[in-house]
């Protein structure tokens, strides 16, 4: 006890970013970086990067054009320019997958929080709520509840968000778990802090790095999800461009050696492998930063 | 031990239970109501009201869900709204073609992941252990119809080995339907095979340092036999576990295999009635896939049980 009794627990000091995060980052990471850098470019300034407008048809050149010196992807099945569908696609699919995993985020991180720093009953009846939502597969639970709700743009994020949120959910309980018995989460209790200002104040800047690297694993997660159901035909609905969809649509041409449909699928591959090199970094240095701290405390 | 298996079980029936609450909760009683979902635009005063009849809607919800699970228990699971014939009569073929990509995957992917891991372990730190590091983060973060597709370019229409549909029917036994089933079982295979590889190198790797390896190494045991006869049989729950995970995996991956196959199977099945908005239908396979899910869940638990004498007695 008299080890504890000597160190005043007290919150972390707030640290300011730590550059070396890049400087010390491998070459595979710096990739993945770049990917994501592309994406999120071609995310913000579509329409000055596309070299031809979302909708236009190219009669001349007709369906499925081969690539050329002026179309580098070539045409998609109603003669538009492949690249430029591309990249106006990056708009739609990464901004719904935002969208939905910082709804999922809010979401599983606040009834994450909640449930440990009240524990109890809170905590029981939330846990078993999101076992049981864990115990359906997750496409099919959205196939079900799709087949009913229809796949307007705000009901997609909805379905992917509140699914998703499970996983974040257990995670930030884990994780608060561990901070909300620390005697600093305890001095707060006693001042008399409500349970909003604990989480904000004093589990959340103790839980950041974690949930950092949760953020890119879950953003490839619905990702991935929502490239899938548009795949499906059950997602994002034409006209609008969006990878997954895109796919679908050039689907059948795959059998005439016409490749198609693997742009769009390539540069969904592209980038949640950009997202998993970054993550698999952070998570890396994560584990070094715990044993070195741990190697501390030993001495 | 017998005690901690029938909980388990008695745990799994419950969760069965659960599913099929949450399943009909999805389709009965959220703010869309299913007969104007049916009807979409053309719904009027008059054609929704029949179809709410059809339906049985205007009993109270808790009568219909009895109705419903009772049916289903039987082996009746309604009808179809599209095509107006009993859902069982259509399940029945595609359930079977679904199980049997299923299953030919699994009996490719499961030797081979553990086969590979096992290599991996004992030839740590090589570049073979580097590859495959590198490809289960490849196979981890790619889209299942992107590795279909890729297939689908290379193998079945640029070498013209395989056939690029898996158009199968009724009347094909399971030696017509194999050539078909190659390309969509390979896919999931690619899916599948790098995470339980990399599992089954790290639950190798986390006893290698263990007391009772060193006392095989210094006994001189070779180091394939340290790791078959010593390691293997101690981490056997972790490895099993992972597996069954991934055949719970395997089970939902084909819906979107299936697709980009256009394989008759369950999953296709499923997707097709979803973009009909044929709920009974929906119903029916989300409950069976659900149900193929939590069993697998359920039998990975039981395995581990049974497998680790730690567990067997529990304190």
């Amino acid at each position: 006890m008299s080890m504890v009794d000597d160190k005043v627990p007290e919150a972390l000091p707030r640290r300011s970013f730590d550059w070396r995060f890049f400087a010390e980052m491998p070459l595979a990471s710096k990739v993945g970086l770049a990917i994501i850098a592309i994406n999120a470019f071609a995310v913000i300034f579509a329409p000055w990067i596309a070299p031809y407008s979302e909708t236009e048809m190219f009669r001349d050149l007709g369906n499925w054009a081969p690539p050329s010196a002026e179309h580098w992807l070539g045409s998609d099945q109603i003669g538009r320019d492949m690249l430029t569908r591309i990249i106006y696609g990056a708009r739609t699919t990464i901004l719904i997958a935002l969208c939905a995993t910082l709804l999922s985020f809010s979401m599983g991180i606040l009834a994450g929080f909640t449930a440990a720093v009240m524990g109890g009953i809170v905590d029981n009846v939330l846990s078993r709520i999101v076992d049981a939502l864990m115990a359906i597969p997750t496409l099919i639970l959205a196939l079900v509840v799709i087949s009913v709700l229809g796949t307007e743009i705000y009901i997609l994020v909805l379905v992917i968000a509140v699914l998703d949120s499970t996983r974040v959910f257990r995670l930030s309980r884990a994780i608060a778990m561990d901070v909300a018995v620390m005697e600093f989460v305890e001095a707060a209790r006693l001042r008399g802090e409500g349970l909003w200002w604990i989480m904000r104040r004093e589990i959340l800047p103790n839980t950041i790095m974690p949930l950092i690297a949760e953020f890119g694993l879950r953003f490839s997660f619905a990702f991935l999800f929502i490239a899938a159901l548009s795949f499906l035909g059950l997602g994002v609905q034409p006209p609008y461009a969006d990878w997954g969809g895109m796919v679908r649509e050039n689907a059948q041409v795959i059998s005439y050696g016409i490749p198609a449909p693997l742009y769009p699928a390539g540069a969904i591959a592209l980038l949640t492998i950009g997202v998993n090199l970054v993550v698999d970094y952070i998570l890396a240095r994560q584990n070094r930063s715990a044993a070195a701290a741990f190697e501390e405390q030993e001495l | 031990m017998l005690n901690l298996l029938l909980r388990r079980l008695a745990l799994g029936v419950m969760t069965l239970w659960v599913v099929s609450v949450i399943i009909f909760i999805g389709t009965e009683i959220l703010p869309g109501d299913v007969a104007t979902a049916i009807l979409g635009q053309s719904a009027t005063e008059e054609n929704t009201a029949a179809i709410r009849e059809q339906l049985g809607l205007n009993r109270p919800p808790h009568e219909r869900y009895v109705a419903w699970l009772g049916a289903f228990l039987q082996g009746d699971l309604g009808m179809s709204l599209t095509s107006r014939r009993p859902i069982t009569d259509q399940i029945g073929f595609r359930l079977e073609n679904t199980l049997l990509l299923a299953g030919l995957a699994a009996l490719i992917a499961v030797p081979l992941a553990i086969c590979l891991g096992l290599v991996a372990a004992i030839k740590q730190g090589t570049i073979f252990d580097r590859g495959i590091s590198i490809s289960t983060l490849l196979t981890i973060s790619v889209p299942e119809f992107f590795i279909g597709y890729v297939l689908i370019f290379f193998v079945a229409v640029q070498w013209r080995w395989l056939p690029s549909m898996s158009s199968v029917n009724t009347r094909m036994d399971i030696w017509d339907k194999l050539p078909l089933l190659i390309l969509p079982a390979l896919t999931l295979t690619l899916v599948t095979v790098a995470h339980m590889m990399r599992m089954t190198r790290a639950a190798v790797l986390s006893v290698m340092n263990s007391p009772y390896i060193e006392m095989a190494e210094l006994k001189g045991i070779r180091n394939w036999r340290i790791v078959v006869q010593h390691a293997l049989p101690n981490v056997l729950s972790p490895i099993i576990n992972v597996v069954i995970l991934n055949l719970a995996y395997l089970v939902v991956g084909v819906v979107v295999v299936e697709v980009v196959f256009t394989y008759e199977g369950l999953g296709k099945y499923m997707v097709d009635a979803v973009s009909k908005r044929d709920v009974p239908v929906v119903q029916a396979c989300g409950l069976i896939f659900a149900m193929v899910y939590v069993g697998l869940n359920m039998t990975a638990d039981i395995l581990a049980i049974l497998a680790n004498p730690r567990l067997r007695h529990p304190k």
